[in-house]
Formats: structure tokens, sequence, C-alpha cells
């Protein structure tokens, strides 16, 4: 199971290869859309890349509660740990 | 195919007209969907007449009379008569007196479910030439002032004449639903809530973007590789990438996925006409072929996915 550090940095990549944001920018309290231009079709991709690195399921329901990138950590550890 | 044919009704809209309707802007739609400006109908132009003017070019260009035509098959889920079809309309003011006339609904997939079926009627001897039509005129069902649908949409309408050939020029179709995913795109009440006064508003069609994004990228990237599997072909091999035109962003998600080369020629119609679901493939295949993008006898992969859900997908020689 991954820590939040591996979480955030998985996450950073996915954000940089799916909406070109520089990985660093990815910080746990950027919000996806206001700071990081990241809209909800991208989340798309970046909820799917996620879902097949960190190996948990995100449904499009909770998709909709994950505002910042700390949410989106907060969700995945949490998903993996009950895994 | 022995032919293709387009009809794009006269009124083109920009993004800053449908934004005097919905709180966006020019640059959020292009962000959003690469669309830049779309056709709308004109308040008196219908499903046949569009259907009429496509198919009309499309017998001009094949070869073939009206009166060879044993079929008319035309997709479409705007024709808002219940009954007749507006194939047996159009059959009639295209001079098609021999042809068989029915509709099909399945949405943004129907041109290519209609092709399928065309092939396998000439197949299995049932007719000789079939003409198959996409046509919609969204317009009638979908609400200026919402902001999720009110940019996507636009009207057209594409045919093909479909004829023997010695050779195979449409490929297996891979084709299926998923009706469990029949609310993420729909109209948003039934015509008898209408009728019954449940509903306080003409029915328009409502849905789940990130949704069908998620569906259109992931569960659809799939299905082109089976229609190229079942063809025997791979993406090197095609000239021409063809699939519906529901997103731009799809589209580009789709050629990344699937690994297109740079030689092939890929629609982006929706640029200049928007989503016009039923009549998109056929009228993005008649651009590629008009503007020299694409080579007539080229090989094409086509995919059509929408509302069902549902979809279809065929390798095809273009005409």
């Amino acid at each position: 199971m991954a820590t939040q550090q591996e979480i955030l940095a998985g996450l950073a990549e996915i954000v940089n290869e799916v909406a070109g944001v520089p990985a660093d920018d990815v910080q746990m309290d950027k919000h996806f859309i206001d700071d990081l231009d990241v809209d909800s079709l991208s989340m798309v991709e970046v909820v799917v890349a996620a879902e097949e690195r960190f190996g948990v399921k995100i449904p499009d329901d909770d998709v909709k509660g994950l505002a910042t990138v700390g949410d989106a950590v907060a969700y995945i550890e949490k998903a993996g740990g009950a895994a | 195919m022995l032919s293709v044919g387009a009809y794009r009704p006269a009124r083109v809209v920009t993004n800053d007209e449908v934004c005097e309707h919905i709180d966006s802007s020019d640059q959020w739609i292009r962000e959003r969907s690469g669309i830049v400006t779309r056709h709308h109908a004109a308040p008196e132009e219908d499903v046949v007449d569009m259907s009429v003017a496509a198919a009309e070019q499309a017998l001009a260009g094949s070869g073939i009379a009206a009166e060879q035509i044993g079929c008319i098959v035309l997709a479409t889920v705007t024709h808002l008569w219940q009954t007749p079809s507006a194939a047996a309309m159009v059959g009639h003011r295209i001079g098609a007196t021999n042809a068989a006339a029915f509709d099909i609904s399945a949405a943004c997939a129907g041109f290519s479910h209609g092709l399928a079926l065309a092939d396998n009627m000439i197949r299995g001897g049932s007719a000789e030439y079939v003409l198959v039509i996409g046509c919609e005129k969204l317009t009638d069902m979908v609400s200026p002032t919402d902001r999720g649908t009110a940019f996507i949409f636009g009207d057209g309408a594409g045919a093909a004449v479909v004829g023997p050939s010695d050779i195979p020029g449409i490929g297996p179709v891979v084709w299926g639903a998923d009706g469990s995913q029949h609310e993420a795109i729909t109209q948003d009440a039934p015509w008898n809530a209408l009728r019954d006064g449940t509903t306080d508003h003409f029915p328009m069609l409502a849905m789940n973007g990130p949704q069908v994004f998620r569906w259109a990228v992931f569960a659809m990237t799939p299905v082109c590789q089976q229609a190229l599997d079942a063809a025997g072909i791979t993406v090197s091999d095609l000239d021409a990438f063809i699939p519906h035109q529901a997103n731009l962003r799809i589209v580009d998600a789709m050629v990344k996925r699937l690994e297109i080369p740079e030689s092939v020629a890929v629609a982006r119609d929706i640029v200049d006409t928007g989503n016009t679901s039923a009549a998109s493939i056929p009228l993005a295949m008649d651009r590629l072929l008009e503007s020299g993008a694409a080579p007539h006898g080229g090989t094409a992969l086509l995919i059509g996915y929408g509302a069902g859900l549902s979809f279809a997908a065929q390798v095809v020689t273009l005409p």
C-alpha cells in the first residue's frame, strides 16, 4: 500500500501526463479546477490512470467530491487501505 | 460504399452566439470540446428535408438511379413523428419507388449500425443497393440555455449508397450496447409526460458529460482495436480514422491510445460542424474526401458510440 508521499508523487506524474501541468505544481492544497486548470473531462483521465496505478476504484459519484489534490490523495489512501 | 453525400444547413452559428444564452465563452467551448462553429437547420427544415439533400448528392455520385435502391435505412433520433418513418418519406421524395424503408434509433452510432445492416442485406440478397442515411435536427431537442449541451450539438445529414462488390468494402462490424448506462444520454422526459403535464417543458436532451467521456475513451478505444482485428489490419494500414465527432478531446484521446500514426488522416470535423450524432460520421467522411485529406478507395476505421449506450465500429473502403 502506497504512502501519502508516494500517492502524491504518482498523482503529480499522472496530472502532468494528462493535462501538462508541471508535476511540482501538484501539491496537496491545490484545487484541480481553479489552481491546476484540470477540468472535469481531464479528471476522468486522471481518475482512470489513478485507478490503474494504485489498484483502487473511484466511482463517478465520488469523483465530484475530489476538489483538491489533498482530497484525491486521502481518498486513494483510504481506498487502498480498505482493499 | 459507392458514394457519400453531405448536407450542412446554411446557418453557421458561432460560439459567441451560443454564449448569448449560456454562461460560457468561446475559449471555454474550444478547450472543452474543440468546437468553433456548428450549423443550425432553418425552422421549416426538418430531418426529411436534410436527408433528401444528402441522399440526392450520394445518389448522384453513385452512378445508380433511385429506382435501383432496394432499401433505405435512416438513422436518426430527431424525426419527431413516431410514424411514418423518415426513411419512407425520403424514399417518396427521391423517387426510390422500389425501396423498403425504415428508421433506426442508435443515436450517434446509428450510421455505423446502418452500414452493417446494408452490408448484411446485400450479402444476404435482401437488397442490391442500399441507401444509408444519418441525419439529425438536434436543435429541436437541445435547450439553448443548457450549459452542458447547448454548445455541443448541431444539425446535418450524411448519406452513403452501398452496393455489391467482388471484394468486401465493408469489414465485419463490432457492435453492442450497454443499457445499464441508459441514463447517461437521454431525452429528459418521455412524450407522455408532456401529454399528461408531468413535465413543464418540451423534452430535451440531457447528458452526463464525464460519464460519457469515460466510456468513450476507455471502453470504446478497445472496440476500435477489435474492429481492426476483425478486418485483419493494424492502425498502420489505415488511410483514415473517422470516429463519431462527439468531442475533439475524445478523438485525440482515442488517437493517442490507439497509437495512430501521423500518416493517418483523422476526422476533426467537429471543429466546424459540432456533434451531429448520426450524421457525424458520414459528414466527417465527406469532408476528409472532399478536402483530399483521405484518398478515395482508401481504408478507414469508423466508430459510432452514443446514447443507449450503443456502439458500432467497422473498417471500410472509402468511396
